[in-house]
C-alpha cells in the first residue's frame, strides 16, 4: 500500500524530469523544426546560396538581439537600437562622401577604417546616453530609450533632409574607397559579416560566463538591492550594457549602408521588436536575470529562417506576421510552464532528499 | 478579575502553528467592554498573531473563539468587521494615491441611486471622524501628502469610522508625535465611555501603564501573566516578558578583545518625513568583540548599517577602520576598506535568486579569483567548496539555485559571502530571523569563532536572549539615538529594556550608560 504512491511519484518525477529537458532544448527543437519543415516544403532552401543569403539577415537581428539580450538581463529595455542603426548609417554615409568641413577652407577624410570607429564610437555614445538617463536621471529605461527612439531617428532624418546618401564607392584620391567590404565582402568563402558576428557573439558569452562584469549584469538583474549591497557598481553595469548595445547597433548600421551602398536614413524602423523577440525566444527573461547569448542567437536564427522560409514559399507578408507572433507567444508560455515545472522538480527532489 | 458580564470576547486555548513554527500556543484571552486590554511582549512574542487571529485576517490552528459567548469563526476580515470587530494595523493600510475620505470609506463606498460615489456625502462623514482627531486633515487631501504619524490617524479615523465594538490597535503611537499621542487617548477615553472594548498592544510602557485596564503579557507565543493595571509596575511587566528559560547559545570562550578596530562617530540620518532616523550615533568596536546593537522595531538599527556601508549618500558622520578614517563614500569601496553588511532581509536584500549558490557565494569578492578580467574557475569552486564546508551549508551541488535552499542555510550563504570579502568588522542585522534552531546554533557557533580569529562584530537584534548571550557589550537604540551602553557583566535586562524605551514619552532622555 505504501510502495505504490512512492512508485507513482518515482514515476512522475522522471518522466517531469524528461519533459524538463526537452522544454528546456525548445529553441533549439524550434531550430531544427523550422529547418526540417522548410527544406522539405521550400524548393531550393538548403542551397548553399540560399543558408548564406539567410544567415547574413539573421546576423543583422543577431547583433541586435545580443546587445538587447545583455540589457534584458540586467531588467531593462532597449527601445533606440533601430533607430540607432539609422542614424549610425547615416554618420558612416555623410563621412564617405562629405568628410568633415573643418569650417576653415580644409575638409578632412578619413579612411574606411576610422570611420567605422568613428561610427562605433556614436553608437557606444547614444547607448551612453540611454545608460545616463537610467542611472543618473533615473528615468525608466522604456521611456529614456523611447525618447532616444525619436531623437536618434530625428537627427537621421535631418542629416540629410530626409534623403538617401547613395554610391559610397568613396574616390581614390581622398582613400574613401572600400566601404562595401564590411557589407559585400567574403572571408574563406563566408560574408565578413558573419566572421564578425562570430568574434562579438563569442566575446559576448565569454563576458556573460568568465567575467566578473558578466556575473555582476546577471545579479544586477536578479535582484539590484542584493547587488548593490554585495558591491557590485550597479550604475556602471547599466551603463555598459546600454553602451554595448548601442555598440552592437552601430555595427548592423555600418553593415547595411556597406551592403547597399547608401545609406537611408529610415534604415532600422522597428528593428528593435524583431531583437527583443529574439531574445525572448532565445530564453532571456523579461523579468531579468536570467538568459544566455547562445540562446539568442539560436532565438535569432528561429526567427530569422522562419520569415526568410515563409516568403520562400509564397506565404503572404500579413500571414507572416501573424504566424512570427504566435510563435513568440508560444515561446513564452512554454518558458513559463517550464518555471513552473522546474520548480516543482525541485520540490520533490528536496522532498526526496529529506 | 471583574464580573463576566463584561466580557465580550474570549478565545480559549486558542494556537497558531505557521510551516513549522508554532507562533501562539494555547493562548486564554479575554477582552472586556468599556476598557482597554493591553497586550505586550517581545518582537515575536505572538502579539500581532493573536490579534490577527481576533480580526479574522489568520485562522486559529486549535481552539475556540467566543463573541458574546457564542462560539465563531471569522473566514475573513470582512467577516470580523461585520460582528463589530476593527483593527488599526501596525503597517499602514492605506491608499496613497487616494483621498482620505476614499480612504476611509474603502470597500464601504457611499452611493447614490445610481451607483455612483456619493463624494459630497462620504467626505462630509470622513470630516466628522477627522474632526475629533484634531489633526488637521481634510477629508480631500491625499494620503500620501500627510506626514506618517498623520497617515497613522487616517488609519486610526478609519477604525473608528467602522463602529467597533471591539477595536484593535496595534502599536497606534509608534509614528506618532506626543500631542498626536495625547489627542489619541482622548479618542480612545472617549471609545471606552461609550462602552467600545479596546485591544491595546504597545512597546512603550509608561503609555501602557498611563492607558491601560488589564494587561496581559505574552512570550514565545504563551500567555506568562494577566492582571489588572492597577496591581502591577514596570518591573513586573518586564519579568513576565523576559521569563527566565535558557536558549541554547554557543558558550563564549574568554578571549580578550583586542585593539580598537572600528569607530563611528556622529552618524546622522535624515529621515524624509523629517527629523533624524539615525540621532548623533557614536560607537567604537575593538578586534574580537561582539558588540550587540538592541533595540525595538523602527529604533534605528537597521539604518545605522546602512550609514555605516554608505548605502545612504545624505547620511553624515566618521567612521574608522583600524584607527584609519574612512573617506570612501560608496558601498563597493567601504567591503574593500573590510565593512561587510549581512541583511537583515535574506530575500530582498541578501541574495540574488536567480544565481547559484556558488555565484551568490563569490558576488561580493569576485576580484580575488580574477586574472586580468577572466574568473578562474578552479580558484572560485576552491573557494566556494571550502566556504560550504566551514560553514556547513547543506547543499549537494553549489551550482544549484540558492532559491532551493532552505531558510537557514540561505542565511549561510549571505554570511559566506560576506566572510569571503576577508572583513575586518561584519555588521549582522538580525542574523537569526526566520531560520530553524539548529541553523541559529550554527549561526551563533560561526559569530563565536569569527570573534576569536579577531573579526570585530557589531550585531543587531530585537531579541533580548540574544543579546544578552552573544555580546560581549551591549548598545542600546530607541528613536535613533543611543540610549545606552552596557559591559556584559553590569547588563541586566531590566536596564536594556528601559534603555530601549526611552525617548518614546515624556520620560527624559537617559545619560549614556546606566
Amino acid at each position: 500500500m505504501t510502495d505504490i504512491p512512492a512508485k507513482a511519484a518515482v514515476t512522475s518525477l522522471s518522466s517531469g524530469s524528461v519533459l524538463l529537458t526537452l522544454m528546456k532544448a525548445r529553441t533549439f527543437i524550434a531550430l531544427i523544426a523550422v529547418l526540417l519543415f522548410f527544406s522539405i516544403a521550400a524548393p531550393n532552401f538548403l542551397s548553399a546560396a540560399n543558408l548564406i543569403l539567410m544567415s547574413k539577415h539573421v546576423a543583422l537581428n543577431a547583433f541586435l538581439a545580443m546587445g538587447m539580450t545583455f540589457v534584458i538581463i540586467t531588467g531593462g529595455i532597449d527601445l533606440s537600437v533601430g533607430s540607432i542603426v539609422g542614424l549610425c548609417g547615416m554618420v558612416a554615409g555623410y563621412l564617405v562622401l562629405n568628410g568633415i568641413d573643418l569650417q576653415v577652407g580644409y575638409t578632412i577624410y578619413f579612411n574606411v577604417f576610422e570611420i567605422a570607429l568613428i561610427t562605433l564610437a556614436v553608437g557606444i555614445l547614444i547607448g551612453a546616453v540611454n545608460g545616463l538617463l537610467i542611472t543618473r536621471l533615473n528615468v525608466a529605461p522604456f521611456i529614456a530609450t523611447l525618447g532616444v527612439l525619436y531623437v536618434a531617428r530625428g537627427l537621421a532624418l535631418l542629416s540629410s533632409d530626409g534623403r538617401t546618401f547613395p554610391n559610397l564607392v568613396g574616390k581614390p584620391e581622398l582613400g574613401t574607397t572600400g566601404f562595401g567590404f564590411l557589407g559585400a565582402g567574403r572571408l574563406l568563402g563566408l560574408p565578413v559579416a558573419l566572421w564578425i558576428l562570430l568574434v562579438v557573439a563569442l566575446g559576448a558569452a565569454y563576458l556573460a560566463k568568465y567575467t566578473p562584469l558578466g556575473r555582476h549584469i546577471f545579479a544586477v538583474g536578479g535582484n539590484e538591492r542584493a547587488a548593490r549591497i554585495s558591491g557590485v557598481r550597479v550604475n556602471m553595469v547599466k551603463m555598459f550594457v546600454y553602451m554595448f548595445s548601442g555598440f552592437c547597433a552601430a555595427i548592423v548600421g555600418l553593415i547595411i549602408s556597406s551592403e547597399l551602398m547608401a545609406s537611408h536614413p529610415a534604415t532600422g524602423e522597428s528593428f528593435e521588436l524583431n531583437a527583443i523577440a529574439a531574445a525572448v525566444l532565445g530564453g532571456t527573461s523579461m523579468s531579468g536575470g536570467r538568459g544566455t547569448i547562445g540562446g539568442t542567437i539560436v532565438g535569432a536564427f528561429v526567427i530569422g529562417i522562419l520569415s526568410d522560409g515563409l516568403v520562400m514559399m509564397g506565404v503572404s507578408s500579413f500571414w507572416q506576421m501573424v504566424i512570427k507572433g504566435l510563435v513568440i507567444i508560444v515561446a513564452v508560455v512554454v518558458d513559463q510552464a517550464q518555471r513552473r515545472l522546474q520548480s516543482r522538480v525541485t520540490l520533490m527532489q528536496m522532498a526526496k532528499a529529506g | 478579575m471583574s464580573g463576566d458580564q463584561d466580557v465580550i470576547l474570549k478565545l480559549e486555548d486558542v494556537s497558531k502553528v505557521y510551516s513549522g513554527t508554532v507562533a501562539v500556543k494555547r493562548a486564554n484571552f479575554e477582552v472586556r467592554k468599556g476598557a482597554v486590554n493591553v497586550l505586550v511582549g517581545e518582537n515575536g512574542a505572538g502579539k500581532s498573531t493573536l490579534m490577527k487571529i481576533i480580526a479574522g485576517v489568520e485562522q486559529p490552528t486549535l481552539g475556540r473563539i467566543l463573541l458574546d459567548g457564542e462560539e465563531v469563526s471569522f473566514s475573513s476580515s470582512g467577516d470580523a468587521v461585520n460582528r463589530g470587530i476593527g483593527m488599526v494595523f501596525q503597517e499602514l493600510n492605506l491608499f496613497g494615491n487616494l483621498t482620505v475620505a476614499e480612504n476611509i470609506f474603502a470597500t464601504r463606498e457611499i452611493t447614490n441611486r445610481f451607483r455612483k460615489i456619493d463624494r459630497k456625502e462620504q467626505e462630509r462623514r470622513a470630516a466628522e471622524f477627522l474632526e475629533r482627531l484634531e489633526a488637521g486633515i481634510r477629508p480631500d487631501m491625499l494620503v500620501e501628502d500627510l506626514r506618517i504619524g498623520q497617515q497613522q490617524l487616517v488609519e486610526i479615523a478609519k477604525a473608528v469610522s467602522l463602529d467597533a465594538r471591539i477595536l484593535i490597535m496595534d502599536e497606534p503611537t509608534s509614528a506618532l508625535s506626543a500631542a498626536e499621542v495625547e489627542i489619541l487617548f482622548k479618542v480612545i477615553a472617549d471609545l471606552k465611555a461609550r462602552g467600545v472594548a479596546i485591544v491595546y498592544i504597545s512597546h512603550r510602557l509608561e503609555e501602557l501603564i498611563r492607558i491601560g485596564d488589564t494587561i496581559t503579557v505574552l512570550r514565545d507565543g504563551r500567555i506568562t501573566g494577566q492582571a489588572e493595571m492597577k496591581d502591577v509596575d514596570t518591573q513586573w511587566i518586564v519579568r513576565q516578558m523576559i521569563g527566565s528559560d535558557a536558549k541554547d547559545f554557543a558558550k563564549a570562550d574568554g578571549h580578550v578583545p583586542g585593539e580598537e578596530i572600528f569607530r563611528a562617530e556622529d552618524i546622522c540620518l535624515p529621515r524624509v518625513t523629517g527629523g533624524l532616523a539615525v540621532d548623533h550615533v557614536s560607537l567604537s568596536l575593538r578586534a574580537g568583540e561582539i558588540l550587540g546593537i538592541y533595540g525595538l522595531m523602527g529604533a534605528g538599527r537597521s539604518e545605522l548599517f546602512d550609514c555605516i556601508m554608505g548605502r545612504h549618500g545624505h547620511s553624515t558622520g566618521t567612521i574608522f577602520i583600524a584607527g584609519k578614517k574612512v573617506h570612501e563614500r560608496d558601498t563597493t569601496r567601504r567591503i574593500r576598506r573590510g565593512l561587510a553588511l549581512i541583511p537583515e532581509d535574506r530575500q530582498r536584500e541578501g541574495l540574488v535568486s536567480t544565481l547559484s549558490v556558488a555565484s551568490n557565494l563569490t558576488l561580493a569578492s569576485l576580484s580575488r579569483f580574477v586574472r586580468l578580467f577572466h574568473i578562474r574557475g578552479a580558484a572560485e569552486r576552491q573557494a566556494v567548496a571550502q566556504t560550504v564546508r566551514e560553514l556547513a551549508i547543506k547543499v549537494a551541488d553549489p551550482a544549484q539555485e540558492v532559491s532551493s535552499l532552505s531558510g537557514g542555510n540561505q542565511q549561510k550563504v549571505v554570511i559566506g559571502k560576506a566572510l569571503l570579502t576577508g572583513p575586518k568588522v561584519l555588521l549582522m542585522d538580525e542574523p537569526s530571523r526566520g531560520i530553524d534552531v539548529g541553523a541559529k546554533a550554527d549561526v551563533f557557533r560561526t559569530m563565536r569563532k569569527l570573534s576569536r580569529d579577531g573579526l570585530g562584530i557589531l550585531f543587531a537584534t530585537s531579541d533580548l536572549d540574544e543579546v544578552m548571550a552573544l555580546s560581549d557589550r551591549i548598545a542600546v537604540m530607541s528613536n535613533g539615538k543611543l540610549t545606552g551602553m552596557f559591559d556584559r557583566a553590569e547588563a541586566t535586562e531590566a536596564a536594556i529594556v528601559a534603555a530601549s524605551a526611552l525617548g518614546h514619552g515624556p520620560v527624559p532622555h537617559g545619560e549614556q550608560g546606566a
